[in-house]
């Protein structure tokens, strides 16, 4: 900005122009939010780069932390893991939620308040009693177990938790049930806005249900499907309660995810500055993608 | 956020790492020396002392630890009018975590019960944050009061590289075993005696699994339950000395052995013939000993911890033993100490802290300990007890005449608890052999022992 420019600026300038002084509006926010966040983030960067305990000295290691995150298979899998928590935290809620959304807003069913709220109703609960109430069903002689032997389905009936291969995704279902919810409320909110007029004319066109929903109430979306995307990925990429509560990262650390494996070293096993890296690549992945996916909506809106 | 404005964050922030990296503060402090008190400075007599006021951080809350600590509290504040005693109680998990933050503040307390494994006790030995109690030892005779054993499990080198050995750095009030709880009358109705050696065992292993009982309760979704279960099995295959040296993490010591390589295989044989709770990996261990408790399962490995839960369901049927004798022809158990009363470095009132933890693991205070239905560190024997109490009563007396108390084996390394849980619970799902479950173990213990810890 020019010596003039910002003259003009002090002088008054034209309305809407930015003017020094509001940084003294956001300066209290601002100090709380450098203190409280900006602060320790920079503090944790600035871990990530020693190799310390929590105790004695620290000693400087560089980048050996990031190197060691990204080359060793037990520190990747973690990442691994969370990827796959992306698919049953994110991608299926907004699949299902779209689904159930167009279902929704079509049909005037008596009692959809009635539905709306119970599907919104995962996300009042707290996650750590969500993780025991699920832990329950899941358990060897849990709900899921008992319904499928009544249905005949012993051979498929196994210890969730504690199976290699569905742990994993056992967990992730927990994550679809308490995110769809919200994806349909904010998916019905978005449709709610769309004129009566838009659908009339593609019906008028020649236009079924499903070719209706996708070509006027889809495109309508677009904002939503953002916000709930950025919503349930960092949901994914973040969870630690479900983990912790549910399997402790097992059976054989199958389901440990990068927040899990942050306060394992930094609490259990003192290495605090191994923690610290991790959390910075977690909060940089988490970061890209949110930066990708609102890319993503906003190249859609103009 | 404007591009322009996400570079000068970008900026400022690399320029913040950059002058905290450049101006050279690593985080933490530089490691202290050892503080002892050595023996002709010792101060015993504590009413002399002034007034004074002892900060002690434990974790004794469950029932019959909380009174009994707190009997003696009020008992050691009423020898000593002039000390107060100011108790911060927390459960175990919240005092391990807090505990790092506690020890390295200006006014850490006097006295703090700190976990016997390198992770803890360990790293506040090598930070130099506990005091040696070698001097305190020598006038207050705790080398007779406590076995070798039971020393060897709070005892450091003051580098804190070695341990099992060097100085005695805490002191416990009770001990702890993993053996066998049975139902006598389960037992009864499948026909067989409580078995005394391994092939018996596995006898009893296979009548019970004919007649239709679980024969071992197990959960282990948390994983910790499988070192128990996998150590109850090398504890009859693998000489008690390899073990110990396993468990402290002394170099030279193998996984791979050819007795490793027995128990592996035993253990995973038995999860295969289905010997365990089906589906133990996904249950939890409280419903497992739960389920015990209420009629399932002909054995439960597991720890004296359980005495009071599980008598107050079984009452009279209960019975305990210690793990039969297998291939190696000695006993070996698997067992410790509660949690060790330590000195911090920090603390001004040395002796006195010292003269409390006299107090608080003298015989005196053995018999209250006991009274209160806890397993009494030493003088167990004399205890008059019937029913399972006796038998876990006897049984720590028996360990201890016999030198067969062997370490939890996630002692050795700090990374060790999470590789074991987890190979554990592969080796018994099948899904890892017992050879390449015996060499991922191998691997990172070699790799920490041999770099000095």
């Amino acid at each position: 900005m020019a010596d003039g420019d910002a003259a003009v600026a002090r002088r008054g300038g034209p309305p809407g122009e930015p003017r020094t002084v509001a940084y003294l509006y956001i300066a209290p926010a601002l100090l709380v939010f450098g203190a409280f966040l900006l602060w320790p983030i920079l503090h944790a960067v600035w871990l990530s780069f020693y190799d310390w305990d929590g105790l004695t000295l620290g000693t400087w290691a560089g980048l050996d932390n990031y190197r060691q995150v990204l080359t060793d298979p037990e520190l990747r899998a973690p990442f691994a893991h969370a990827l796959v928590l992306v698919v049953f935290f994110a991608a299926l809620p907004v699949t299902i939620g779209l689904a159930l959304a167009g279902l929704m807003s079509r049909s005037a069913l008596p009692g959809l308040a009635v539905f709306r709220t119970v599907l919104f109703l995962p996300q009042v609960i707290a996650m750590v009693v969500v993780g025991i109430a699920w832990s329950a069903i899941y358990a060897p002689d849990g709900a899921l177990n008992d319904s499928l032997s009544a249905l005949g389905l012993d051979g498929l009936a196994r210890a969730w938790l504690g199976d290699e291969v569905f742990a994993l995704p056992a967990v992730g279902m927990v994550g679809t049930w308490v995110g769809t919810g919200l994806c349909v409320v904010l998916f019905l909110a978005g449709l709610s806005k769309v004129p009566r007029e838009l659908y009339e004319a593609a019906r008028l066109d020649g236009a079924g249900p499903v070719r209706e929903f996708l070509a006027v109430g889809l495109p309508a979306l677009r904002g939503e499907i953002a916000v709930a995307a950025t919503l349930t990925v960092i949901a994914a990429l973040r969870t630690f309660d479900l983990v912790y509560v549910m399997t402790s990262g097992g059976p054989g650390g199958r389901t440990r995810v990068p927040s899990y494996e942050v306060y394992d070293r930094a609490f259990q096993q003192g290495q605090v500055g191994s923690a610290a890296a991790i959390a910075v690549l977690l909060t940089i992945v988490i970061m890209a993608l949110t930066v990708a996916i609102n890319r993503f909506a906003d190249r859609g809106a103009t | 956020m404007t591009p322009s404005l996400a570079r000068w964050f970008a900026r400022s922030a690399a320029a913040s790492v950059l002058v905290l990296a450049a101006s050279a503060c690593a985080p933490g402090s530089e490691s202290e020396e050892v503080t002892e008190t050595s023996a002709s400075d010792v101060e015993t007599d504590v009413s002399a002392m002034g007034d004074l006021t002892l900060t002690v951080w434990d974790q004794e809350v469950r029932g019959g630890q909380n009174e009994q600590i707190e009997a003696l509290n009020e008992k050691f504040m009423q020898t000593y009018p002039n000390v107060t005693i100011e108790r911060v109680s927390r459960s175990f998990e919240d005092l391990n975590k807090t505990l790092r933050l506690a020890i390295t503040s200006n006014d850490a307390p006097d006295v703090v019960q700190a976990n016997n494994g390198r992770s803890i006790m360990g790293a506040f030995v090598e930070a130099g944050q506990l005091r040696s109690l070698d001097g305190y030892s020598d006038v207050y005779g705790w080398e007779e009061r406590f076995t070798e054993e039971i020393r060897a499990l709070a005892s450091y080198s003051d580098d804190g590289v070695t341990f099992g050995d060097g100085s005695l750095y805490g002191v416990p009030q009770t001990g702890e075993l993993v053996g066998v709880w049975y139902s006598q009358s389960r037992l009864d109705d499948l026909g067989i005696e409580a078995p005394q050696t391994t092939a018996e065992f596995e006898d009893a292993l296979a009548a019970a699994a004919e007649g239709g009982e679980t024969p071992i309760q197990f959960g282990n979704k948390e994983g910790w339950p499988g070192i128990h279960d996998f150590g109850f099995v090398q504890n009859q295959f693998v000489p008690a000395d390899q073990i110990r040296d396993l468990g402290f993490g002394v170099e030279g010591a193998s996984w791979t052995s050819a007795e490793n390589e027995q128990a592996a295989e035993t253990i995973a044989g038995w999860a295969e013939q289905g010997y365990f709770t089906d589906g133990f990996n996904g249950l939890d261990y409280d419903p497992a000993w739960q389920a015990f408790a209420e009629g399932e399962g002909a054995f439960l490995v597991a720890g004296t911890w359980l005495l009071a839960d599980l008598t107050d369901a079984m009452g009279d049927d209960l019975r305990f033993m210690l793990p039969p004798v297998g291939a190696t022809g000695e006993l070996a158990v698997t067992g410790g100490t509660g949690l060790p009363f330590a000195i911090t470095a920090s603390s001004e009132q040395a002796d006195a802290a010292a003269a409390y933890l006299d107090f608080i693991t003298s015989p005196e205070a053995m018999v209250g300990i006991g009274e209160a239905g806890n397993l009494p560190v030493y003088g167990a024997g004399s205890l008059p007890a019937d029913g399972a109490t006796a038998d876990v009563l006897d049984a720590w007396a028996t360990a201890g005449e016999q030198a067969a108390i062997v370490p939890y084996l996630d002692y050795a390394t700090p990374d060790f608890y999470d590789l074991l849980t987890a190979q554990v619970q592969d080796l018994l799902a099948g899904s890892q052999p017992p050879d390449d479950f015996l060499a991922t173990l191998e691997e990172e213990y070699t790799a920490f022992t041999s770099s000095g810890g």
